[in-house]
């Protein structure tokens, strides 16, 4: 919203300066945007005096002008038809700059047609300060000499454009703005209430409302034999000020209205109408072209004006063409009526029609406003474009609020902190249009009509807080909360955090990345569920929420690659989602790196579906999962290779992660060159940490013998997983064995082609008394036999 | 007795000389071998009268032990020897690189997260979570803000599709359903701060249609808006590591407080690095409020019995203006040049008492 200063002395006296003004406007919660004076531009300009203006003697539609300035006296060649000799007219000096051409006069005279031309005339078009089409500004004479251009053409005068919050319709209004300032200490409140135009005869178009819940009040009156032109320059002036071309009287008096006290209006022309004028709920049948010259689609939701024509007008949004005002219109009918915010809402949603009107309306116009927007419209229309009005017919009744609001004075101090008097939290109330009824400790509040947002006693309390100003409240440091301070987090996110460091401590680089992704991408990764598609996406590839990280992360390392990076490796923790209730979101951790050969004197080693697993392996150590705990499966969501990638397991139903080289067919729909490893840790899958009583860790008892170490090597099936013989050798004894490591897989000469040997080292942990030959023995004969039984595996000879 | 002189001057020559162990070796078996000389004289003294035995035991032993010693001293010296020249053959090339190590690095907004984390942790605060994909209800009309309002336009809001004759989802615009799922799950006293992802349909130069937002609510008995002033000024003089910050706090509007306030911070800026704390320019940095009363009504919470505040920031601004990330949009673009650049060390976890950054 947009006004300038004097516009808002209207209603505020003050002497306030404009700086003090933007200081009450930022305490009082109007967040002032943008501050702009057009005199800022004009600083070049003064009015000066034409002596003589005699023709060009090599032009006819030039004059060659002698001009008092305050330079001195100049010669000026001007091509207005408007010139001529004692004219006060506005000068630019050479080299100034002429912001409606945008461009700079050369800063020595110029021949024209052979004349010298020491400076211009302007008109106030060429200093974006009117759209006078006669020519060059003609001024006032009484004005002196030397006098800045802005002050001459009243244009120094700051425009303030501030923020209206949604729950402040009010300050769609110059006169709602002056209102709280003056509450806020600004100044002192304007109220001037219109001056009415007393009718000297019926209205005869009728007004029905069909639909009061939509319409409730329609307010209207005619005017015969206006003459409709320009409005005067000082109407202009404030529209131009706030952004609004001035077009004709009629349109240009509703405008002003709308933004001099947030009260929308529209003009008939009166010969257009035929028959009644009626409120009522549109038809899907029907069409409106709208003053915008675009055709709407009406539907029953909407509330429309209509006339026996059928519909003329969007009610609160648009008129409609078919009556609009013109240059002929002589009779004219002022529509003044309160629509239903929400219904307006959804019809400018529906329509995407943006207006003045509709943007007040879906706010909040005040309803008791009707009569006095139509006779305030009456009042200017007739002064400036004559006519006789009518009285001002009013069908329906404009809703009123008669509950009050308590207000507990108690609440200022309970809620704020603030110690303010009864007698200032009066004074304040009262100064923003609220009645009080006082009945003690409670007030009974009659709540002004162009209050929306006032329900109940806080509201009041912001009310008198941000009148007194923020920077009065205390300021209190949060006491400590009771008992001793505890870890805050969930678990979850003490796991993001050690899996974070885990992962860039062993050389990742973590990303945070778009939670949704193309929809046929996401399908590759077991989601595009419908009821995860965004009906609005941002860009067409960015409409499924995705099932994973790992296409994301699968691009930002090709990306990487394609600019030169090598081996990338890339981590986030992060959202998936598998559904859209609360509890389908989970909480993973991806990795994924691209390796490259890389070549090193020193031997080079290649990233792979184990390095994968040992980083994997890493993060669930870390967070204290050991990986002995979960067993390893076949790879259960489509985007993994089928040979070379795992699920890690649960048990028999819950799938905590997965890991090992992405599908190439998948690959190669991201347009990553493979081969890729990674890894998609759900955090939420694995086991809660219960809160244990007691921190103290049990008694530690230290192995004092020393373990004893025994390899074996099995012929086993080619296809025997490494994890059968492991779990075997484990099984044997398990209180003594207390590790199994495979240090040695072959395939190859010597053996069968479909067997392979697994060579394994077990570690035995005597407790109690030193293992001797015979138990080691027995021991190993278990560990023989239970790899037989579980495998098939011979000791290899 | 001049032998054992002449076999003591003798041997300790030969010791002297070995030039190398195999040498010593050859010396030692020649004198205190079992057919040495040294061992030789010690073998005589089994023939000797106990008077004679008497005199010359001592002397025999004497000799034995100094040859023996000396021995043990030349072979130390010959055995340093060897490995000085056996080292001196295994000489490497200590300037050769090892192996390259990948350095990774934190995301400044996941490092901020923790940042802002252990401050208010500090203030009693405890993190609270909520999904991405809400109901209207949690995003909208439990936080007041009636449908159709137009303060809902202003959130430019996602939607998923909707399910057959069923209301969509929504993306959350705010992290403030958080306040609502936290508030019909549990009792007050409630100190809880949600950070996480917020969407809006939003995307120039300075908006992306993801984004970071932490979320803060205090319910108590008689938590009061100095509280709000004193409890965000503190965390600003936390967060951003100074003494003393000059700061505003504005009126606003935002359904779901009442009142409603924007806090403002004084900043210089010093050619591209901003300082905050003061200077002659006026910074926005968060919306915050005490909890409206009919949020606490939708949550069931008495709002005569408990009151207190809310507030949400932006995570990736703050980081913005804490670190110098002169643009919004890399942050998600996972550009690893960028994430070196601007990304935080592994082991750097922020804490109150050991330091944030």
């Amino acid at each position: 919203m947009k006004f300038p200063l004097s516009w808002l002395k209207d209603y505020l006296a003050t002497t306030a300066s404009l700086d003090e003004i933007l200081g009450y406007m930022l305490k009082a919660g109007l967040e002032v945007e943008d501050v702009t004076n057009p005199a800022e531009d004009l600083k070049a300009f003064t009015v000066c005096k034409v002596k003589a203006a005699a023709p060009h003697p090599d032009a006819d539609k030039l004059r060659v002008c002698t001009v008092d300035t305050v330079d001195g006296e100049k010669q000026i060649v001007c091509g207005a038809p408007n010139a001529r000799a004692g004219m006060t007219a506005i000068y630019a000096p050479l080299g100034a700059y002429i912001p409606g051409l945008d461009f700079s006069l050369d800063k020595k005279p110029r021949k024209i047609r052979g004349v010298e031309s020491h400076g211009m005339m302007c008109s106030t078009k060429e200093l974006n300060a009117g759209e006078d089409h006669d020519g060059i500004a003609d001024l006032d004479d009484a004005i002196n000499l030397g006098t800045p251009a802005a002050e001459a053409l009243g244009l120094d005068d700051p425009v303030i454009d501030f923020e209206v919050t949604p729950n402040r319709a009010d300050w769609l209004g110059v006169k709602g703005i002056a209102r709280d300032l003056a509450a806020a200490g600004a100044g002192a409140f304007i109220d001037d209430p219109v001056r009415k135009v007393n009718g000297t005869y019926d209205c005869p178009i009728e007004i029905e409302l069909d639909d009061p819940e939509a319409c409730p009040v329609f307010a209207g009156a005619l005017i015969r034999g206006v003459k409709d032109g320009p409005s005067p320059d000082w109407m202009q002036a404030r529209l131009l000020a706030v952004g609004i071309t001035p077009k004709s009287l009629l349109v240009d008096v509703t405008n002003y209205i709308s933004i001099d006290r947030a009260r929308p209006l529209h003009a008939y022309d009166a010969a257009k109408l035929k028959g009644t004028i009626r409120a009522r709920l549109g038809k899907d049948s029907e069409h409106l072209v709208a003053l915008d010259g675009k055709t709407y689609q009406i539907n029953s939701e909407m509330c429309v004006i209509a006339d026996d024509s059928g519909t003329i007008g969007l009610g609160g949004v648009m008129g409609g063409e078919s009556t609009a005002v013109s240059e002929t219109t002589t009779d004219v009918f002022i529509e003044s009526a309160w629509f239903d915010p929400l219904r307006t809402a959804r019809t400018g949603r529906t329509t995407g029609i943006i207006s003045d009107a509709r943007y007040r309306f879906e706010r909040g116009v005040d309803p008791q406003s009707c009569i006095e927007g139509v006779q305030l419209a009456l009042r200017l229309i007739t002064e400036y474009g004559g006519g006789t009005a009518s009285k001002v017919k009013v069908a329906g009744e404009a809703p009123r609020r008669d509950d009050p609001v308590e207000f507990f004075k108690r609440d200022v101090a309970r809620l704020t902190g603030l110690d303010i008097k009864p007698a200032a939290m009066r004074k304040t109330i009262k100064s923003l249009g609220f009645a009080i009824e006082d009945t003690g400790e409670t007030w009974l509040l009659k709540v002004p009509s162009w209050r929306f947002d006032i329900e109940q006693s806080a509201d009041l309390v912001e009310e008198i807080a941000r009148l007194e100003g923020f920077d009065a409240l205390p300021t209190t440091s949060l006491p400590p909360l009771k008992g001793a301070k505890r870890i805050v987090t969930t678990p979850i996110q003490e796991r993001v955090r050690t899996a974070r460091r885990t992962l860039a401590s062993r050389g990742f680089l973590e990303t945070v990345t778009w939670s949704f992704m193309p929809k046929p991408l996401a399908e590759l990764f077991g989601g595009g569920a419908d009821a995860l598609t965004v009906a609005n996406p941002v860009a067409s590839e960015l409409n499924q929420m995705r099932p994973s990280i790992l296409a994301n992360l699968a691009q930002a390392v090709q990306r990487g690659a394609d600019h030169g990076e090598r081996d990338l490796r890339l981590f986030e923790a992060g959202p998936i989602y598998l559904g859209d209730g609360p509890k389908d979101q989970r909480s993973v951790v991806s990795a994924l790196v691209r390796p490259v050969k890389s070549r090193h004197w020193n031997g080079a080693d290649a990233y792979d579906a184990y390095a994968a697993k040992a980083d994997l392996d890493a993060v669930l150590n870390a967070i204290g999962q050991p990986p002995a705990r979960f067993q390893i499966g076949e790879p259960k969501q489509p985007h993994w290779h089928p040979g070379q990638a795992a699920s890690l397991k649960l048990g028999p139903k819950v799938t905590v992660a997965h890991f090992g080289a992405l599908h190439p067919r998948v690959l190669k729909a991201l347009k990553v060159e493979g081969p890729v490893y990674a890894f998609e840790l759900n955090l939420n899958a694995l086991p809660q940490m219960k809160a244990k009583t007691t921190k103290t860790k049990p008694v530690f008892e230290k192995a004092d013998l020393t373990p004893v170490r025994r390899d074996f090597a099995f012929i086993v099936s080619a296809d025997t997983e490494a994890a059968t013989i492991i779990k075997a050798a484990q099984g044997a004894d398990k209180s003594l064995v207390s590790g199994v490591d495979v240090f040695d897989v072959y395939q190859g000469q010597g053996i069968d082609p479909d067997q392979k040997s697994i060579a394994i080292e077990v570690t035995l942990q005597p407790r109690g008394e030193t293992l001797k030959d015979q138990d080691i023995e027995a021991i190993s004969q278990k560990i023989i036999g239970a790899v037989a039984k579980a495998a098939n595996g011979v000791l290899r000879s | 007795m001049s032998d054992i002189q002449t076999i003591e001057t003798e041997a300790l020559q030969a010791i002297d000389g070995a030039g190398d162990l195999a040498a010593l070796d050859t010396v030692r078996v020649a004198e205190l071998g079992k057919k040495g000389r040294v061992s030789g004289l010690m073998k005589t003294l089994g023939k000797m009268s106990p008077e004679e035995r008497q005199e010359m035991g001592p002397k025999l032993n004497a000799l034995k032990n100094r040859v023996a010693d000396a021995v043990e001293a030349r072979k130390a010296v010959l055995e340093d020897a060897a490995l000085e020249a056996q080292l001196a053959t295994e000489k490497l090339d200590m300037t050769l690189p090892p192996k390259p190590e990948h350095v990774g690095a934190l995301h400044p907004v996941m490092q901020v997260f923790e940042e802002v984390a252990a401050i208010f942790g500090d203030m009693g605060f405890s993190v609270a979570e909520g999904p991405d994909i809400e109901d209207d209800w949690h995003n909208f009309t439990a936080l007041n803000f009636p449908e159709g309002h137009p303060a809902r336009e202003t959130h430019d809001t996602f939607f998923m599709n909707a399910p057959e004759g069923g209301d969509p989802k929504v993306l959350r615009t705010h992290t403030s359903p958080v306040q609502i799922r936290t508030m019909t799950s549990q009792k007050p006293p409630i100190r809880v701060l949600a950070p996480g992802r917020v969407y809006r349909n939003d995307w120039d130069a300075t908006h992306t249609p993801m984004f970071h937002q932490v979320e803060g609510l205090v319910i108590e008995k008689d938590i009061h808006m100095g509280h709000l002033k004193g409890c965000l000024i503190d965390f600003v003089k936390a967060f951003f590591e100074v003494d003393d910050v000059e700061a505003r706090f504005r009126p606003h509007f935002f359904p779901f407080t009442e009142p409603s306030a924007e806090m403002d911070v004084k900043y210089t800026k010093k050619g591209d690095t901003i300082e905050i704390g003061a200077g002659d320019r006026w910074m926005e940095i968060l919306g915050s409020g005490m909890v409206h009363p009919n949020v606490l009504r939708n949550c069931g919470i008495d709002p005569d019995e408990y009151q207190g505040f809310a507030f949400g920031m932006g995570i990736d601004r703050l980081a913005m203006l804490k670190y110098g990330m002169p643009d919004l949009r890399p942050y998600f673009e996972a550009d690893p040049a960028w994430t070196r650049h601007y990304g935080f060390r592994p082991w750097l976890t922020p804490s109150v008492s050991g330091g944030l950054s």
